[in-house]
């Protein structure tokens, strides 16, 4: 409708409007007044605008209800945001409290245990290393390192025998644990391939059953009996230290009964 | 919330009356601006500033009635040429004469895109473009619905009733 091309379809709609581009509007007065039905026609859609729009004004008329009022819904979205936020909140929260009782729970079940395992490779491997000072009391002094070791650790030990797979011990050493005293007892083949068997009491612990653990290449085998932690760390494999670890339990309960 | 309203409440009266226009049902249309201004409301950052407030409200109250329509299709929903063309009783337009109940009821007879752009341009008072707009179509699309809907509109209201009903079903 711009320009001064012919009086079309869009200029009678537009002069029904009074939507008319300034360009246009002589061009279309004029087409207007030469052409009566097509002047009739407008006329006739504009009395038709008109009653469309006074049907329709009593609705714009009423006053707006209060579920309309921008307040109210601000309100209302408000309250649904906050509503979607404390939910995910809530499952936040809950995914923290399941992790928190998982955590605890680990801790309670395992947590001793597994401090057992870290403590016994960490020991492993600061003490492993050592080529003058493996251990605080040879294997020549068994007798005072066995007798030693137990009165500190408050229970009577001997030192298993793992001659039959190929390892001698070479000494032991009292060492800090968490709550307490711990003792390491280190061994070594003919390969000079060490292998440490830790032990603490562990009063709190579950389970007896031999559990696996392993950390930085170097694995251990451990359990619990009779309120005390046992330990079977070393680099070899871990078929041979299952071997070993079962010879150590074998020999602990023998000696204990 | 006090600008929002300001600047929101004024158009809020023809929204009510063009979703009344498009539904005829009061509770209907007012549930559609509810759903319009809440989104409105929610999306306020989204707007253009320098837009045309009134084309956006109602464009999104189009898009609302649209897509309620799609839903209700889906649905197997239908509503009948003879049900929409009852008009609805509204007491306070006791002393309405015959033409004015006549407008309506040919109103509910138009295709809803011929419908809409006769109450936004006529009725709203949006420019074409402003119309284009709110519908998403091309202006030359608005000005041939313009013309088509006010044609059949006329045609009715100059008592070609019959022909009007035949066409449509």
């Amino acid at each position: 409708v711009t320009g001064l091309g012919p009086i079309g379809e869009d200029d009678i709609q537009a002069a029904v409007d009074g939507r008319v581009d300034a360009p246009r509007c002589g061009l279309v007065r004029d087409y207007l007044e030469r052409t009566p039905d097509a002047a009739a026609r407008v006329e006739a859609l504009r009395e038709q605008k008109d009653a469309l729009r006074e049907r329709l004004q009593a609705k714009a008329e009423e006053p707006i209800p209060a579920r309309l009022r921008v307040a109210h819904l601000s309100g209302e979205i408000g309250r649904r945001r906050r509503g979607i936020f404390l939910r995910r909140a809530a499952v936040v929260a809950w995914l923290v409290v399941g992790g928190g009782i998982g955590w605890f729970a680990h801790e309670y079940f395992q947590g001793h245990s597994t401090d057992v395992t870290s403590e016994a490779i960490a020991a492993h491997r600061v003490f492993v290393v050592e080529v003058r000072h493996p251990v605080e009391v040879a294997a020549a002094e068994e007798a005072h390192l066995v007798q030693w070791l137990s009165r500190r650790l408050g229970r009577p030990l001997k030192a298993p025998d793992l001659a039959q797979h190929g390892y001698r011990l070479i000494g032991g050493r009292l060492l800090s644990a968490g709550q307490g005293p711990a003792a390491q007892l280190m061994y070594e083949d003919q390969n000079a391939q060490r292998i440490t068997i830790y032990l603490r009491a562990d009063p709190e612990g579950r389970g007896t059953e031999f559990r696996w653990a392993e950390a930085g290449g170097v694995g251990t085998f451990w359990w619990r009996d009779d309120a005390f932690g046992y330990a079977v760390s070393g680099t070899a494999d871990r078929k041979r230290l299952l071997g070993l670890a079962e010879t150590v339990h074998r020999q602990v309960a023998e000696a204990s009964r | 919330v006090h600008d929002l309203a300001a600047l929101i409440e004024p158009h809020v009266p023809a929204l009510r009356r063009y979703a009344w226009a498009l539904l005829r049902d009061d509770a209907a249309a007012d549930d559609l601006v509810q759903d319009c201004l809440e989104r409105a409301i929610s999306r306020w950052h989204l707007r253009r500033r320098d837009g045309n407030l009134r084309a956006w409200l109602f464009a999104i109250l189009h898009n609302r009635f649209i897509s309620d329509r799609r839903r209700q299709q889906r649905r197997g929903h239908h509503t009948a040429i003879d049900e929409l063309a009852v008009e609805p009783a509204s007491p306070s337009d006791a002393e309405s004469g015959a033409v004015q109940r006549d407008v309506l009821a040919a109103l509910a007879l138009l295709p809803d895109e011929q419908r809409a752009v006769v109450l936004l341009v006529g009725v709203e008072d949006l420019s074409y473009e402003a119309a284009a707009r709110v519908l998403g179509v091309p202006i030359g699309t608005v000005m041939s619905r313009l013309s088509r809907g006010r044609e059949k509109l006329r045609r009715y209201l100059d008592g070609d009733r019959p022909a009007m009903l035949r066409r449509v079903k």
